[in-house]
């Protein structure tokens, strides 16, 4: 079975449809970019996967493991193992990096019917989880993303998804606002998470992250469809050639 | 739908009846007429055995309060009161007595239970009596209201603190209440300052003698012994040099109350050197969903930091009441010393709060801060309105003000008005101030990771406030946070 189906998707936003019809298929162990202009839609799926409210599904059909995502809350899909890395991670002030870490991970936990993890238990999961990002802990007490910078909330991203373990973890736009050091950071952390078990949906406008974080599919999106599929050699030939070739085919 | 939409139907769901509480009070034995007149005021004093020159302090204040007329300019609306057509005197009615905990409301059980208050004292607060075969075994077991309550006696009169309900101190220390009473809030303050003077039911006074740190918060006794004071409460707390009390005032458990005006007077001493932390937890019935009822609470409280280097501390969490119009302020007369205000006001469903401080800063190098946290949901209106003023002889006075107001839904409101004054030049005061929408973002973030939508607004909120939280007794910040988590269940989708 399938980790992640997207079948025939259509969605609207305030009567525009956004995503006319899109089909992805993603299996365990498997990178896929998603490549595109601006406006294409590749931030439309993502938060449509990760079930952000404002978005109406007008068709299709989204399965995880089988089961229909659709039907199910932002916070049980981030349950079931959905993860995106934002490409804006938001600020939340006075809620210190750790707990934050330590109530969300119990809260993934709760919903899966395990075990709380007690404080001890958690730090030591978190700090070795930081220790290998090269995240200091006094980066852990402060507020979460509270005066990061750019390279700090992308790691912090990836710290949470170090933590949570996730299926699939959808990366959005994640070289926005990094400079070549940030990225080259990050995509090692992301690298380093890279198991048989886990599947990858990387979005991206530039070929420069697929330098670092090396696909094994790459997809074009254009006007709310995927219109050409290929291997990873696939992002090169847009390098060079644009995305005007695809903006008929779409 | 958006979640701006959700979080204004869900709002628009919440039946604030949820609130609804058991004790209905049957017995009105002891109750003065109706109105309010001369008689009235005679009739409360005799009731409280009351020295003559109390009742002449009274009578003074009533009078006073016949020429006034009901401030105006507080961002709130409401009926007008028929002050006639109030009762001003009803004893102390026992709360109605049950056998166990099986009698009471599941859902009232329920946010005892999200508080973490223990089972043993949620009894004592319900009222619960158990047959006496069964309480010994109770005393055993946890421990008892009462005994606990003597020992605290005990201890607080070995160190010299005189702690107890302020018509006690009118008849056993006339000379200390004599001295200070009204010093602070003088009866002709503002009309509802000059009303509790006159009618007046109880309160607590606190007196902690020169030197001495109370051995307790005077909280956990608070917390077990919860008076019922009635809705004109009158509390009288002087530190003398050297000394420390900290007070807390109120309960995090849902209180409700016939009496519709509630108009306390809280005053403060503080001597040289001395220190008063005062903390206060409110959570008066805020009315039904359509805005019927509720606590209309009309607040007077103000400290006099009196002596050189003393420190007068107002820490509050205001969750409750239809109408709040309440600003704990500090006079900081002697030299050096300092007032601090720690504010947060949750206002929801249709509750209006017009809340803040004053510093008037007298003394040289005299210092005050002040920390306002405000969150309005639902269709509430949250103000913050503050004074912070210099004296022409205040040199070297400094201030800090930062009042941060957070906003849940498109149908509330948050408004801060600040009044700064500097009658001298080297008076440095900062204001700072934001006003910010809940965003969808955070909360989506919040969820992506796990958290549920009532989750996350508790986390985000209780983020926002964390600087007041930590003001509060250790015990009653984890209490607080809680509370303020169940003050706003439903106001997100």
């Amino acid at each position: 079975m399938s980790l992640l189906e997207v079948k025939d998707l259509k969605v609207r936003v305030e009567e525009r449809e956004i995503l006319h019809g899109l089909s992805l298929t993603v299996n365990p162990g498997e990178v896929h970019a998603i490549m595109g202009p601006n406006g294409s839609g590749k931030s439309t799926l993502s938060h449509v996967i990760a079930g952000k409210p404002g978005y109406e599904v007008t068709g299709g059909e989204i399965l995880f493991r089988g089961e229909d995502l659709l039907e199910m809350s932002p916070d049980e899909r981030a349950a079931k193992g959905v993860f995106l890395a934002f490409q804006y991670p938001v600020e939340i002030p006075g809620v210190a990096t750790m707990n934050f870490l330590h109530v969300a991970l119990n809260a993934q936990r709760k919903a899966r019917g395990e075990s709380q993890l007690t404080t001890p238990e958690f730090l030591k999961k978190a700090y070795a989880a930081a220790a290998s990002l090269n995240i200091p802990r006094d980066m852990l007490k402060r507020g979460v993303n509270v005066g990061f910078s750019g390279g700090e909330k992308k790691r912090n991203e990836i710290l949470q998804m170090a933590l949570f373990e996730p299926a699939v973890c959808i990366l959005d736009e994640m070289d926005s606002g990094l400079d070549i050091d940030a990225l080259r950071v990050a995509a090692d952390g992301v690298n380093a998470l890279r198991s048989q078990g886990r599947a990858m949906v990387v979005i991206t406008h530039y070929q420069r992250l697929l330098n670092y974080i090396v696909p094994d599919f790459v997809h074009v999106m254009s006007k709310g469809r995927v219109v050409k599929s290929g291997g990873k050699e696939l992002a090169l030939e847009l390098e060079a050639s644009g995305y005007a070739q695809f903006e008929d085919a779409a | 739908m958006a979640a701006v939409q959700e979080t204004v139907d869900r709002v628009r769901q919440i039946d604030v009846d949820q609130y609804r509480y058991g004790f209905e009070t049957l017995i009105e034995s002891d109750k003065a007429p109706k109105g309010l007149s001369e008689d009235t005021v005679r009739f409360i004093s005799a009731k409280k055995n009351e020295p003559a020159w109390m009742l002449e302090w009274r009578l003074e204040a009533y009078r006073r309060w016949l020429t006034m007329t009901e401030p105006q300019w507080a961002r709130v609306n409401y009926p007008k009161i028929d002050y006639q057509d109030l009762y001003y005197y009803s004893a102390p009615k026992p709360k109605k007595t049950i056998g166990s905990l099986d009698e009471i409301d599941p859902d009232i059980l329920k946010t005892y239970e999200k508080l973490g208050i223990p089972l043993r004292e949620v009894e004592v607060l319900e009222g619960v009596v158990r047959p006496e075969g069964q309480r010994k075994i109770a005393v055993d077991a946890v421990f008892d209201s009462v005994s606990v309550a003597t020992t605290f006696q005990k201890e607080l009169k070995q160190a010299g603190v005189i702690f107890m309900p302020i018509s006690e101190a009118i008849r056993e220390h006339p000379e200390l209440v004599k001295k200070y009473l009204g010093t602070v809030v003088p009866t002709s303050d503002n009309y509802f300052a000059t009303l509790n003077s006159a009618v007046f039911s109880d309160g607590s006074f606190v007196y902690v003698p020169p030197g001495v740190r109370c051995p307790m918060e005077l909280s956990t006794y608070f917390r077990i012994n919860e008076r019922n004071t009635g809705q004109f409460e009158r509390t009288l707390i002087i530190a003398d040099k050297g000394s420390y009390v900290s007070y807390l005032e109120g309960c995090t458990a849902p209180q409700r109350d016939e009496n519709q005006l509630h108009a306390a007077v809280v005053e403060l001493v503080t001597h040289d050197d001395a220190e008063i932390k005062y903390s206060t937890v409110q959570n008066w019935y805020p009315g039904n969903s359509e805005g019927k009822g509720g606590i209309y609470n009309f607040v007077t409280k103000r400290g006099d930091c009196r002596g050189n280097n003393s420190k007068i501390s107002w820490t509050q969490v205001e969750t409750g009441s239809a109408i709040t119009w309440k600003y704990p302020s500090c006079i900081l007369r002697g030299d050096n010393s300092r007032g601090e205000f720690y504010s947060i006001a949750i206002s929801n469903g249709h509750q209006q709060v017009d809340s803040g401080t004053k510093m008037i800063h007298l003394g040289k190098n005299t210092t005050s801060r002040i920390i306002s946290k405000g969150i309005a949901a639902g269709v509430s209106q949250n103000t913050y309105r503050g004074l912070v003023t210099a004296h022409r002889k205040a040199t070297g006075a400094r201030n800090f003000t930062a009042c941060d107001s957070l906003l849940i839904g498109d149908k509330c409101g948050a408004h801060t008005v600040p009044y700064v004054e500097a009658k001298n030049s080297s008076a440095l005061f900062e204001h700072e101030a934001t006003t910010s929408k809940i965003s969808e973002d955070v909360l989506f973030y919040c969820v992506q990771r796990g958290l549920s939508q009532e989750e996350a607004v508790g986390l985000v909120v209780n983020g926002f406030v964390k600087d007041v939280l930590q003001q509060l007794p250790m015990e009653f910040a984890v209490e607080a946070q809680k509370l303020i988590s169940i003050s706003l269940e439903g106001s997100v989708g």
